[in-house]
């Protein structure tokens, strides 16, 4: 799948991005640059992480007005894959393709941590490498990523089930001691109504690889580009996440491990191409 | 800033909503309580913009900064706006 990354000026995890879509994935990937006015026929449109524009006004406020925002928009409503991750993510609430908003977080800090995530649904290309109700762990990093919006429009939210992910502690119950940034309902992810705009606030591509100890992440990054694979509903992608968990790795080695769990994921994604 | 010959000076005063927690003025709020300013009961920590813009008359100039308001200045849905006009 062709993949565009777009880079804001503060954007930071766009390389990350693109290294498990280009490398881990061995998916078609680029840069798209934020004045750009065209996707360059991409198929996924990644936000990346960072400090667009230093955060100024409003974490990604200004992103959201920026030129390719417009290509994104109509991508988005065309049923194209958009996914927004943290400031990525503010930025699509920001421009109003998913709801809500954001604060700062409940405790004023940066917060740079390992959460749990629950996954609540896996109907989605984005969740459909996961189980539903499965416990996910993932890095935070943001200083606003406490989420907003009014009691009517969490209701809609919920009854739509566009509440994705969640924070909760390790055993998947959700406990206000694990909604570090005190978001409404524990939120940690949302997508918009049809299902092909998602934006959370953890990072899956710091987790995407057996190497650095924590293949979570890949799931989902390998849902954008491909899920469900050709032929293959939601038990076979399951069957591929599925098993033990990878031990940390000893050494760093450039090569993708392809034994763990995401590197299974990632093979078979690999192998894959349309 | 300067008045603008032709146009408008206005000033946007941003603010968390009334019903939303505003955690840096609760923590300003705080401070002041305990460098001894007893008598404070609440902090809204918010945002000033001097806009100076041209208009064909003070009605457009209002509807552009309502606009304004609404697609970038504030967002709607944790703050208000208001406009306090500093020409005529």
């Amino acid at each position: 799948m062709k993949c565009g990354i777009v880079v804001f000026p503060g954007s930071n995890c766009d390389h990350d991005v693109y290294h498990v879509l280009k490398r881990v994935l061995e998916q078609e990937a680029m840069f798209l640059w934020h004045q750009d006015t065209s996707l360059r026929e991409c198929d996924l449109v990644v936000l990346p992480g960072g400090f667009s524009y230093g955060d100024y006004l409003r974490a990604g406020s200004m992103a959201a007005h920026s030129p390719i925002m417009a290509a994104v928009r109509r991508h988005a409503e065309a049923g194209g894959r958009v996914l927004g991750i943290c400031n990525g993510f503010q930025m699509l609430l920001e421009a109003g393709l998913l709801p809500g908003a954001m604060r700062r977080n409940r405790n004023l800090r940066f917060l740079s941590v390992d959460v749990h995530l629950r996954v609540e649904r896996n109907d989605l290309v984005y969740s459909c490498g996961y189980r539903r109700g499965e416990v996910l762990r993932m890095p935070i990093a943001h200083a606003e990523g406490n989420y907003v919006d009014t009691d009517a429009a969490l209701d809609e939210l919920e009854r739509a089930g566009q509440v994705v992910f969640r924070y909760v502690d390790a055993d998947g119950s959700v406990a206000p001691a694990a909604n570090l940034n005190g978001s409404k309902r524990s939120i940690a992810g949302v997508c918009n109504a049809r299902g092909n705009v998602l934006g959370l606030m953890p990072h899956p591509e710091r987790c995407a690889e057996d190497v650095l100890g924590n293949g979570d992440g890949l799931a989902l990054l390998a849902g954008a580009v491909r899920g469900p694979l050709p032929g293959r509903g939601g038990d076979e992608w399951r069957a591929l996440v599925e098993g033990e968990r990878p031990a940390p790795a000893r050494r760093f080695d450039a090569t993708p491990d392809r034994g763990g769990r995401a590197g299974r994921l990632a093979a078979a994604v690999a192998g894959s191409k349309s | 800033m300067a008045r603008n010959e032709n146009g408008y000076l206005v000033r946007v005063l941003v603010y968390p909503r009334a019903e939303v927690l505003d955690p840096q003025g609760r923590a300003i709020e705080d401070a002041l309580g305990r460098i001894g300013f007893d008598g404070v009961e609440r902090v809204r920590a918010g945002k000033s913009f001097e806009v100076s813009l041209k208009a064909a008359s003070r009605a457009e100039a209002s509807e552009a900064i309502d606009r304004m308001c609404r697609q970038l200045l504030a967002n709607p849905i944790v703050e208000d706006c208001s406009v306090e006009w500093l020409s005529e």
